[in-house]
């Protein structure tokens, strides 16, 4: 009975199996097949020598960093405060950074348009409300991830001995607490990334150049080149999950979100 | 005494430390305010503004009882949930087999590790990558069509195509199992094997360890994960775009037309619609921490 037992596990890891990786070996080879007759890498060629390819994936880079950076900025302080100063107000944060998977990216979007489409909130052709929702999409990965770290080190002893020192709030921040937390900052900041890049909704209602919208849109046109995108973009998902494995080293919190 | 008298002449210095909560204070501002302007006040404006008139500005339950009477939006309501019903329950059932297999399965350790890392990336591959890739497998042209078609056999003709709620289903089966597995991995590490020893040397059958034993422990955990997965699938909206261009009506699909433009024929419609699905992805999130909390108890 044990080894039957066996024989049906192995079973379903098998279809696990194919089923994750038949999707991706036909779109591999699919985008292999843009010269008749031979496999090449000649979709790839056209892909990273179109103008318009390095434009709207470098706008998406542009906006990950931006969505990084305002996080850590906005998140740090707030997830510092509430450990140190005012854990009142912890029950309310962290409600707020789980608002997100509740409000799904449709619903954010046409929200974000109606309220800032008209005086005095104009500013739905900014690029501002593009990163601002991006920030609110991965709020509760970033944000949490900064908690977590923030629990394993010991914030008021290395508060209070910065201070000792003479540092101030600025300085104990970003010198002292942001190098410490350092390695969960970055799982936060590559999930974050992951998002970005292959978030589609913001960017195509916003009317804003993004990576995803692009490669959409070159689905209706072309046949190879949107099937190396979708390679290149898997490839980027797995490099920023493997980095967060390889950084966090076995601290592997469930990683999980995206644009769906 | 003298401590006393100590403590007594040192009390009122004690006092400076107030400035330090105001600045505190001010410095979580930032936060709020952020979330306030991005989050809380556009998810109320579609709250307020479905309980408005968009003609008279008046007071009105009318869009909110539409959601119950018009027929094209009862019909996406529906779809939406089947779509969700479906890929919760199978994803979910799937999921867990798949993260028990390689847990308790007797399989090699390294597929456990190498199934977390896979989990971890395909449920973060989704939307249109994902469709190209379920294109390039089960489109018309796909690989595996192709490989039938050499065999003699075209599902095409048969009245299969990708682009249909089954096909659909199918893409979001891609990123629902693994987010199940992430999620109920911790829950069957919890189950001790002690509980399996106790039981076989009390002559318990397989059947009576799971029927008595292990799903009463697990089954609120697997419930309110598939909970989770349902709310997954009911928000998701880039997927079944760029996969069917919007052909099957699910309530993202319709709150992105209405956006573009008015396709409801009322701006009021639109937000109830959109009401109905956050209430609707609340209440997922809520019964998944009921349950989640349930299972907490045994796996300490």
């Amino acid at each position: 009975m044990r080894r039957g037992n066996k024989v049906w596990w192995w079973f379903v890891m098998i279809v696990g199996i194919l089923y994750f990786f038949l999707p991706l070996v036909a779109t591999f080879i699919f985008s292999l097949k843009a010269k008749l007759g031979v496999l090449s890498f000649l979709a790839y060629a056209h892909v990273f020598n179109s103008p318009s390819f390095v434009y709207n994936f470098s706008a998406s880079v542009i906006w990950a960093v931006f969505t990084i950076v305002a996080g850590i900025l906005i998140f740090l302080p707030t997830a510092y405060l509430i450990r140190l100063r005012v854990p009142q107000l912890r029950t309310a944060v962290e409600f707020i950074t789980l608002l997100p998977f509740v409000i799904p990216a449709i619903v954010l979007v046409f929200g974000l348009v109606r309220s800032f489409s008209q005086p005095p909130l104009l500013i739905v052709n900014s690029p501002v409300l593009l990163i601002a929702g991006y920030t609110v999409l991965s709020m509760p990965y970033m944000y949490r991830a900064i908690d977590t770290g923030l629990r394993s080190i010991d914030v008021r002893t290395l508060t209070e001995a910065a201070q000792s020192l003479g540092a101030g709030w600025g300085s104990i921040l970003f010198d002292i607490i942001l190098p410490n937390i350092r390695v969960a900052i970055l799982s936060g900041a590559f999930l974050s990334f992951a998002i970005v890049i292959g978030e589609y909704i913001l960017a195509q209602y916003l009317a804003k150049p993004a990576f995803a919208p692009y490669m959409a849109y070159q689905m209706q046109q072309k046949a190879y080149e949107p099937a190396a995108m979708a390679i290149l973009s898997f490839a980027l998902t797995w490099a920023a999950m493997g980095i967060i494995s390889v950084v966090g080293r076995g601290g592997g919190q469930a990683q999980v979100g995206g644009g769906h | 005494m003298t401590a006393m008298n100590v403590e007594k002449r040192d009390a009122p210095q004690a006092r400076p430390a107030r400035p330090k909560i105001s600045w505190a204070w001010l410095g979580v501002m930032p936060f709020f305010i952020f979330a306030f302007l991005f989050l809380l006040y556009p998810s109320s404006t579609i709250a307020i503004r479905s309980l408005i008139d968009s003609k008279t500005h008046a007071f009105t339950f009318r869009y909110i009882l539409a959601l119950f009477q018009n027929n094209y939006i009862l019909r996406a309501y529906w779809i939406s949930i089947q779509i969700s019903l479906i890929t919760s329950i199978g994803g979910g059932i799937f999921g867990f087999l798949l993260a028990y297999a390689a847990i308790r399965g007797g399989l090699p350790r390294f597929m456990r590790s190498a199934l977390m890392t896979f989990c971890g990336v395909a449920s973060n591959f989704a939307g249109v990558p994902l469709a190209f890739a379920f294109i390039a497998l089960l489109g018309p042209t796909g690989m595996l069509i192709g490989w039938m078609k050499a065999l003699g056999y075209n599902p095409y003709f048969q009245g299969f195509t990708l682009f249909t709620f089954w096909g659909l289903s199918l893409v979001y089966m891609y990123f629902q199992f693994p987010l199940m597995v992430l999620i109920i991995a911790p829950a069957i590490d919890g189950l001790r094997k002690e509980w399996l020893e106790a039981s076989e040397n009390l002559g318990a059958s397989s059947f009576q360890y799971w029927r008595y034993v292990a799903l009463p422990i697990l089954l609120p955990s697997i419930l309110g994960t598939m909970i989770l997965l349902f709310g997954n699938s009911f928000g998701a909206f880039a997927t079944a775009q760029a996969l069917t261009g919007g052909q099957i009506r699910l309530v993202s699909i319709v709150i992105g037309s209405q956006l573009r433009g008015d396709v409801l024929g009322d701006p009021g419609l639109g937000y109830a619609l959109a009401l109905g699905m956050v209430i609707v992805m609340a209440l997922a999130i809520t019964g998944y921490t009921v349950l989640q909390r349930r299972t907490e108890r045994w796996l300490r």
